[in-house]
């Protein structure tokens, strides 16, 4: 029987390394896949994506989605950045179209997935991250194995 | 010849009509304030709430225009960027009008129609200039040497300059909208009370950036003791908004210098914060810059700076078809230029 991996925890102490750790977590990911990243304003959850992005080819630097709730970027196959931060509850998600954000031949990036977690797939990746100091970051991944 | 201009990129579901002899003859908007309980934009409840405000809206600005559908020569509307669903019911209403009255359609695209929004007030405004636009989800700068070639020279890296001012605004505690909130706290305040840090990003010299500043907002709020948080947020506003007007200043001064531009011109949400607008002029007028900037009700979205664009636009020939559709990714350039 297949088993999720259980969580691990990584540190960063600085954005650059942040981005790093971020192009690692890329090759990971395949059309499908769906990351779903956790933490407070200033945690570092763009920051982790624009590594993530950078893994995938995104010829583009990726910024904050919270005006515009979703972003889509051409890499090595269609990137999904999405941020739920200003939605006021989960109904308001049926007009975002997530049927193709989630279940498409894309990936999809979700920041302040909190609302979206009746859309979340099985095996829907979710990474938290803490901000442990001015630098430091702890993430921990659950679901997928570096 | 009289343009109706309607814009319903994000918040707003607001009506003008421009008179290309005689200027703005009405500006209404409708701002939603059902958005305030949660902080920030609801897409769904935007997008339902133009619908339901979209007719009151126009009649109400044809109203106080003193005119009626059949003075009107032009529709210009807003073609993008922005929300889907909110674009969509502009789009739409504006299609259904021009189809009806047999009129033609003039899109409008959105940042354009911020640097437009000083020609209201200044008609004779006319490039070459370096305009600024910065709002809740825009902080551009924009070369322009001619009405319609607008080069971006610098756009942020993270956050919006705006959305940098609603989340330091949640994070004081002091409510939504954050621009206008913190202005006010911050007069209050001493600017020096903090250091904060201005994020320059290494071979990108004309790029923002906001993110940083946001969480050392936060850090500096968590150093505060409890007791003492109440008294400081004015300091800790008024030193937040020094760092963030500091970078808008200094990146477009250095642009300005590289481009040699002569003039400056603002737009956009956050043009209306008292110290942005001070610190812009008193640099600005150090190198012998003149900048030029609309009145706040020109600032944030409204549908005055549509119709000033649109006819302006529709005096040059641009025109859609009633098969155009709405872009919330819409190039700056789409529309071509004089």
């Amino acid at each position: 029987m297949l088993t999720a991996p259980e969580p691990r925890t990584y540190v960063t102490t600085s954005p650059d390394e942040t981005r790093e750790f971020g192009k690692r977590i890329a090759p990971r990911l395949g059309p499908g896949n769906v990351v779903f990243l956790y933490g407070d304003l200033g945690s570092g959850k763009t920051t982790l994506v624009q590594g993530i992005c950078a893994g995938l080819q995104v010829g583009v630097w990726p910024n904050s989605p919270t005006f515009t709730l979703i972003n889509q970027y051409e890499g090595r196959v269609p990137v999904f950045h999405c941020d739920f931060y200003r939605l006021g509850d989960p109904g308001e998600l049926a007009t975002l179209g997530l049927e193709e954000v989630f279940f498409g031949n894309g990936i999809a990036l979700v920041e302040w997935p909190e609302l979206a977690e009746e859309w979340a797939p099985l095996d829907t990746i979710r990474v938290k991250i803490t901000r442990r100091s001015a630098k430091k970051r702890e993430i921990v991944l659950h679901g997928l194995n570096l | 010849m009289i343009v109706l201009g309607i814009e319903s990129s994000c918040d707003e579901t607001a009506a003008a009509v421009f008179d290309t002899e005689s200027g703005l003859r009405s500006n209404v908007i409708a701002s939603q304030a059902e958005h305030i309980p949660f902080g920030g934009v609801v897409p769904e409840m935007a997008s339902r709430a133009h619908t339901e405000r979209i007719v009151p809206v126009v009649r109400q600005a044809l109203t106080d225009a003193g005119v009626t559908l059949d003075e009107i020569r032009a529709l210009a509307v807003t073609a993008g960027p922005g929300l889907i669903g909110s674009l969509l019911v502009g789009v739409s209403f504006a299609k259904g009008v021009a189809f009806i009255r047999r009129l033609p359609l003039v899109p409008v695209h959105h940042m354009e129609a911020h640097v437009f929004a000083s020609r209201i007030e200044h008609p004779d405004l006319a490039p070459p200039f370096l305009a600024l636009v910065v709002s809740g989800g825009h902080t551009q700068l924009i070369w322009v040497p001619k009405w319609g070639t607008y080069r971006v020279l610098g756009t942020t890296r993270d956050d919006a300059v705006g959305e940098a001012f609603d989340k330091v605004a949640k994070i004081l505690g002091i409510g939504y909208p954050g621009g206008p909130l913190i202005d006010r706290l911050a007069r209050d305040g001493n600017a020096d009370w903090v250091k904060f840090p201005k994020a320059f990003i290494k071979g990108d010299p004309f790029a923002f950036s906001f993110s940083g500043l946001k969480t050392a907002v936060l850090m500096a709020v968590e150093k505060t003791p409890e007791n003492e948080l109440e008294l400081r947020k004015a300091d800790l506003a008024a030193s937040f908004q020094k760092a963030a007007v500091g970078a808008l200043v200094q990146t477009t001064l250095r642009a300005a210098r590289k481009m040699r531009a002569r003039r400056v011109v603002l737009g956009g949400g956050v043009a209306s914060n008292s110290a942005l607008r001070r610190e812009m002029e008193a640099a600005c007028a150090r190198i012998g810059i003149e900048v030029t900037r609309p009145s706040p009700i020109f600032c944030t979205d409204n549908a005055a700076m549509t119709a000033c664009a649109g006819a302006f636009w529709f005096e040059r020939g641009r025109r859609a078809g009633y098969n155009f559709n709405p872009n919330p990714r819409l190039p700056l350039d789409a529309f071509g230029n004089e």
